[in-house]
């Protein structure tokens, strides 16, 4: 697929398929990165009229780390990802809470990376340093946002998104939440992949499309575009409204941790859990 | 160890999860919550004609442990490889949120995590992903004001997304046994072939995530004997150096400015990993 999107700017190197890229340049107006990273992309851009700080995954076909030239959360993407977040909890540090800037995380991440160079230099660590950064800046009161327009997987998932205030999806086939690939999932649960699809199709938790996901209470709000591969003005002002509302509820919910998220019909479980402990907890000094 | 100290040891990765709960509090104080009577099997293994247990493999245990309000986490390994499931996720999780609760009504309420994990229970996956999303958000909630305190013993060590976890403890405890890394070795093989990692390759997997590699290369920060006490001992010791000024994974400078110094078209072995961080993160 060629690169044809609208606002395609002249410095963007970015993979021709790369849907992060083609979000992170729509939203923010095709603004500059903030740095010369190849893989981990900080722009500034606008959310409900106040300064914002968007992130997003890009592939570099080029990655010193071969495992990691897909849009893959490396060993590098991590610790930079860290950095990006902890940057804007720096620069706010002084400002009053009301004040402090949104982040918006695009997620487009097909897996973690897997190899051997990764966990013998501990990449489970600098997955780590960015879940840290992401929920340190929403526990200081920075609105973030994660927007999923493609693949949100696993580890990648967790250390870029997973930790937002709210999350938001595009309703599309290619665009799926899961914790493992299929031929992975399949070899570790000893199934047959046919077997995974049919289990995958009754129970909520396993299927690996978005519909199914939503059933799970955990998103803010699924997005039907008219225009996927090259969305349209209306289909921009679509998700810019989205973003929008998503803001204005962080910042009408006195929360800062995930609650607004046990609220989903497949998550009693999660809620009774929660009940009992709470109920025992004092009771048991 | 010597044949003597071996036959007097208390094996801590022979305890199962519940016994090493009971072993790391103070005497007389364990009390379980949320335990097995309350018959909390998982709805979603049971959908799938798979065994379920009554506390789906997660022991919570609130007590004392040197004086002080504890609470232990233990995940039992032997239950589906300690995976994380809705059920087991939100006792981790509900119990850090009640932690840190107690905390901000000035309650110094600690949690040490024994972590016997594959990580996401694949049966569950989204809602195991979720859990551990949100015991993260409360690892990360209470350390600012008490340390959390991590232990993986083995034989199941400790991966996937839970080792992220593990990555935001205050202070992680192993002993040889355990291993520590995000990919399993089956799913790397999977993913991107046996050339890159081997599976069946016991000694490559040790030598390069094993508790004593890992602790000569600071991921993690103390390797302890199979030994009960051993552990106890290092858990307190943990808890007496309180908060630290700055956790590991606040450390991206610093492990950036490592792995710039990296040849990414050589594999990595043992000893490169040791001499980078053992230099660069001491």
């Amino acid at each position: 697929m060629m690169d044809t999107a609208p606002h395609s700017t002249s410095h963007s190197t970015a993979h021709p398929a790369s849907r992060g890229a083609m979000w992170l340049r729509l939203l923010t107006g095709g603004a500059r990165p903030l740095h010369d990273w190849s893989t981990v992309r900080a722009c500034d851009g606008i959310l409900a009229g106040r300064p914002a700080r968007y992130l997003a995954i890009v592939p570099d076909a080029d990655n010193g780390f071969p495992r990691a030239r897909n849009g893959e959360v490396g060993l590098v993407e991590g610790w930079r990802l860290a950095q990006a977040v902890r940057d804007v909890i720096d620069e706010d540090r002084d400002r009053a809470v009301q004040d402090k800037r949104p982040i918006v995380a695009i997620i487009d991440v097909p897996s973690q990376a897997y190899g051997r160079r990764e966990e013998a230099y501990g990449i489970h660590q600098a997955l780590a340093g960015a879940v840290a950064a992401y929920a340190d800046a929403r526990r200081a009161g920075h609105p973030v946002i994660g927007l999923i327009v493609g693949l949100a997987m696993s580890g990648a998932f967790l250390a870029h998104g997973y930790q937002a205030n709210r999350l938001v999806a595009l309703d599309d086939p290619d665009v799926a939440v899961h914790a493992m690939g299929k031929a992975s999932a399949a070899r570790v649960t000893l199934r047959s992949v046919e077997a995974l699809e049919q289990l995958a199709a009754r129970v909520p938790p396993m299927a690996y499309d978005i519909k199914s996901f939503a059933s799970l209470g955990i998103l803010h709000e699924v997005l039907r575009l008219t225009n996927l591969a090259l969305p349209d003005e209306q289909d921009l002002a679509l998700v810019h409204g989205a973003l929008e509302a998503a803001l204005a509820d962080i910042l009408s919910d006195p929360r800062r941790d995930l609650a607004n998220r046990l609220q989903g019909a497949h998550r009693g479980a999660s809620r009774r859990v929660r009940e009992l402990l709470a109920t025992q907890w004092e009771a048991a000094d | 160890m010597n044949i003597d100290e071996l036959l007097q040891r208390d094996s801590f990765i022979e305890r199962g999860a519940r016994a090493r709960a009971q072993a790391l509090l103070d005497p007389g104080t364990c009390r379980e919550l949320a335990g097995p009577f309350e018959r909390l099997h998982s709805p979603w293994l049971a959908m799938q004609q798979l065994v379920t247990q009554a506390d789906d493999g997660v022991v919570v245990a609130k007590g004392l442990l040197g004086g002080r309000p504890t609470v232990v986490l233990a995940i039992e390994g032997a239950f589906q490889g300690g995976s994380m499931g809705e059920i087991g996720g939100a006792k981790i999780a509900g119990a850090l949120e009640l932690a840190v609760r107690d905390n901000e009504r000035g309650v110094p309420t600690q949690a040490v995590i024994v972590f016997e994990t594959g990580g996401v229970r694949l049966q569950e996956a989204n809602l195991g992903l979720a859990a551990i999303a949100d015991i993260q958000s409360g690892i990360v909630a209470l350390r600012r004001y008490r340390p959390v305190v991590g232990v993986s013993a083995g034989t199941v060590g400790c991966y996937g997304g839970m080792s992220i976890a593990a990555g935001l403890c205050s202070y992680f405890i192993m002993t040889r046994e355990a291993r520590l890394g995000l990919n399993g070795p089956q799913v790397i093989e999977q993913e991107a072939g046996v050339a890159e990692f081997d599976a069946r390759q016991r000694g490559l997997i040790w030598s390069l995530t094993g508790g004593e590699q890992r602790v000569a290369t600071h991921l993690a920060d103390a390797c302890v004997d199979d030994d009960t006490a051993a552990v106890r001992a290092a858990v307190a010791d943990c808890f007496a150096r309180g908060v630290p000024p700055v956790h590991r994974s606040d450390r991206a400078a610093d492990f950036l400015a490592c792995l710039a110094q990296v040849d990414t078209t050589q594999q990595a072995t043992p000893d490169d990993v040791r001499r980078l961080y053992g230099k660069g993160l001491a």
